[in-house]
């Protein structure tokens, strides 16, 4: 049974078509690496899974249609990390990770619930903020702030997980630290991922699955050695991706 | 890295349960110094003798003689300040939660706009409702304040479907500027009312009768109820609707819930009040600076605070011109605005 399903999916604003007839399939242990140039509609795809825009086509979480289902259930299956977080008020990390528990809180009061916080307990570890629980959102670095968030994502203990852009403005070792931790995340059973990622380098690395988008319709989509060609990434970027990337390092020194 | 500490410190020294106890205590003793403070002092006694008058039917020889005909005036206008006060600092912080905008308030929406031009038609053209206990301008006020919510949320949905923050705000703030054009016009053609039109949209409580505490109190215990079971939705909200619709809410429908419960409230505070600015934007912030931005705490305690500020206020206007009353809604802003720069202050402060 596949954990997410998408069958034709288009996004129109008015005239402007942003994303034409898109279908994709996860299954357990995928990692489905979105790709493609600014402006591809990889954001958008995102949006319209997560229900912030609106689609034609028919999107299937586990067996059932999206549009039958409750908002509450969509989070048991689906929890997207978003581009760019902006927290206004001084909310604890705690606070932020157990929002992720909404979805499975009944009645008015039903905050004090020891699965429920255990689990919170657990998602804070395990993505290394265990010391800063009490900490302010305010006074987190950028890394902290995306891995609290990501912690939430966990609390929330969906099977597909949705990130735009996880690392976006991270160090190259936050990165690798997000990406070894969510590889861990996936391995686990009835898990995949689905992420939009700007770095090549990474999607080829860590995904298992790729889909290049390419000014809204599918350029290629499928398995890691079908999609990273030459012939295929250079015609959506117009540009020889490889060799520019090598060059990057060709000039270091041992 | 100094600013880090404070931050750690001041979320670790949030108040424990009790405080609720001591926010009931911190009314009750507001309560009874308003009721016994005014243009006539009443000793302690006499303010808790006549309560226990009411209560047990008792015969009490007061010190104040005419103490009892004072309170029959004082203690449904302090009720009705309280109430008030509670209203609209709930209104105000569920407000800057949903639109995760710390100056947010109900006038956001432009309902007390609205409000205020059933008002003051009422005062221009003289209206007069029969078989109620009620003023003109009051019942006149509650019907334009549900006209415009009805209004404002229809364009809404006309134009935005999916009814985002912004077309929200944008709406209510041109809504605001519509409706106060028209209430310039009909102030300039109502020269002999334009006494009572001023000073009702300066805001009082003078004069509120039990009738008046009797509806803000069913308004605000329907209202709060449904603001208070959204306490978590409402952190969701501040934290970003994004974030929100990912964890499950159902965003449009409790954005929805939410709108139409503070436009009710809203409504209800200034048909009865009059416009009284500024608790609704600075009682949400000094609550949260005491007891953090977690809306299942900061709801309730900005019940107690809202209550315990205006009924201060109420006082400061009665008496510190006395026998000659003040404005609240004059006193409100003055002592707001000044608190207001304080609090954004220390606020900046400890965020950079």
């Amino acid at each position: 049974m596949s954990l997410l399903e998408l069958k034709n999916i288009s996004v129109s604003y008015g005239d402007i078509t942003v994303l034409k007839e898109v279908s994709l399939e996860l299954e357990s242990g995928d990692w489905l690496m979105v790709i493609g140039p600014n402006g591809a509609g990889k954001s958008t795809l995102i949006s319209a899974i997560g229900g912030a825009a609106p689609y034609t086509g028919d999107i299937l979480i586990g067996d059932q249609e999206r549009t039958s289902m409750r908002s509450r259930d969509i989070a048991r299956r689906i929890g997207t990390l978003n581009q760019s977080h902006s927290v206004g008020y001084s909310f604890s990390v705690r606070e932020l990770v157990s929002l992720g528990r909404y979805p499975y809180r009944k009645g008015l009061i039903g905050g004090k619930d020891e699965d429920n916080e255990r689990m919170v307990e657990e998602a804070i570890n395990d993505v290394g903020l265990g010391a800063m629980a009490d900490r302010s959102l305010l006074t987190l670095s950028g890394g902290e702030l995306q891995r609290a968030f990501i912690a939430q994502l966990f609390a929330q203990d969906p099977n597909v997980l949705m990130l735009d852009e996880p690392t976006n403005n991270l160090d190259l070792v936050f990165q690798k630290e997000i990406f070894d931790l969510l590889r861990e995340w996936v391995s686990r059973k009835d898990r995949a991922i689905l992420s939009v990622v700007h770095d090549l380098g990474l999607a080829r690395t860590y995904g298992s699955k790729a889909l290049l988008l390419d000014k809204g319709t599918v350029a290629a989509y499928g398995c890691m050695d079908e999609v990273f060609s030459d012939a295929v990434i250079n015609s959506a970027y117009g540009l020889d991706i490889r060799r520019w990337m090598s060059s990057l390092y060709s000039r270091w020194t041992d | 890295m100094q600013p880090h500490k404070a931050e750690k410190n001041r979320i670790k020294n949030r108040l424990p349960q009790w405080e609720y106890l001591a926010f009931i205590a911190a009314v009750l003793l507001t309560f009874v110094l308003c009721v016994s403070v005014g243009t006539v002092r009443l000793p302690w006694s006499d303010v808790i003798h006549y309560f226990t008058d009411l209560l047990f039917g008792t015969d009490y020889e007061y010190a104040v003689s005419s103490a009892p005909q004072i309170m029959t005036v004082r203690v449904p206008r302090v009720i009705c300040v309280a109430l008030s006060g509670m209203s609209l600092a709930l209104c105000g912080c569920a407000m800057q939660g949903l639109l995760k905008n710390p100056l947010a308030e109900g006038s956001t929406l432009g309902v007390s706009s609205g409000a205020a031009l059933g008002a003051i038609i009422a005062i221009a053209f003289d209206i007069h409702v029969p078989f109620l206990s009620l003023a003109g301008p009051t019942v006149m006020a509650m019907l334009f304040a549900f006209g415009s919510i009805m209004l404002i949320l229809f364009l809404a949905y006309r134009l935005d479907y999916s009814l985002s923050t912004n077309t929200i705000v944008l709406l209510g703030v041109i809504y605001s500027l519509f409706v106060s054009s028209i209430i310039m016009f009909i102030t300039t053609f109502s020269s002999e009312k334009i006494r009572s039109i001023t000073y009702w949209t300066m805001g009082s409580l003078q004069g509120s009768s039990y009738t008046e505490a009797l509806i803000l109190f069913t308004v605000l215990a329907v209202c709060a109820s449904v603001i208070l079971s959204k306490s978590e939705e409402l952190n969701a909200f501040a934290i970003g609707e994004d974030n929100a619709r990912s964890i499950g809410i159902d965003v449009r429908k409790t954005r929805l819930t939410i709108l139409i419960s503070v436009s009710a409230l809203i409504g209800t505070c200034v048909s009865i009040g009059g416009s009284i600015g500024f608790v609704r934007l600075v009682v949400p912030h000094m609550t949260r600076m005491i007891v953090g931005p977690n809306h299942r705490r900061l709801l309730p305690a900005t019940l107690f605070s809202g209550a315990v500020f205006l009924m201060l206020m109420d006082l400061i206007a009665r008496v510190i011109l006395k026998p000659r009353e003040l404005p609240i809604g004059a006193v409100t802003s003055l002592i707001g605005a000044v608190l207001f720069v304080f609090i954004f202050a220390g606020t900046r402060r400890t965020h950079r």
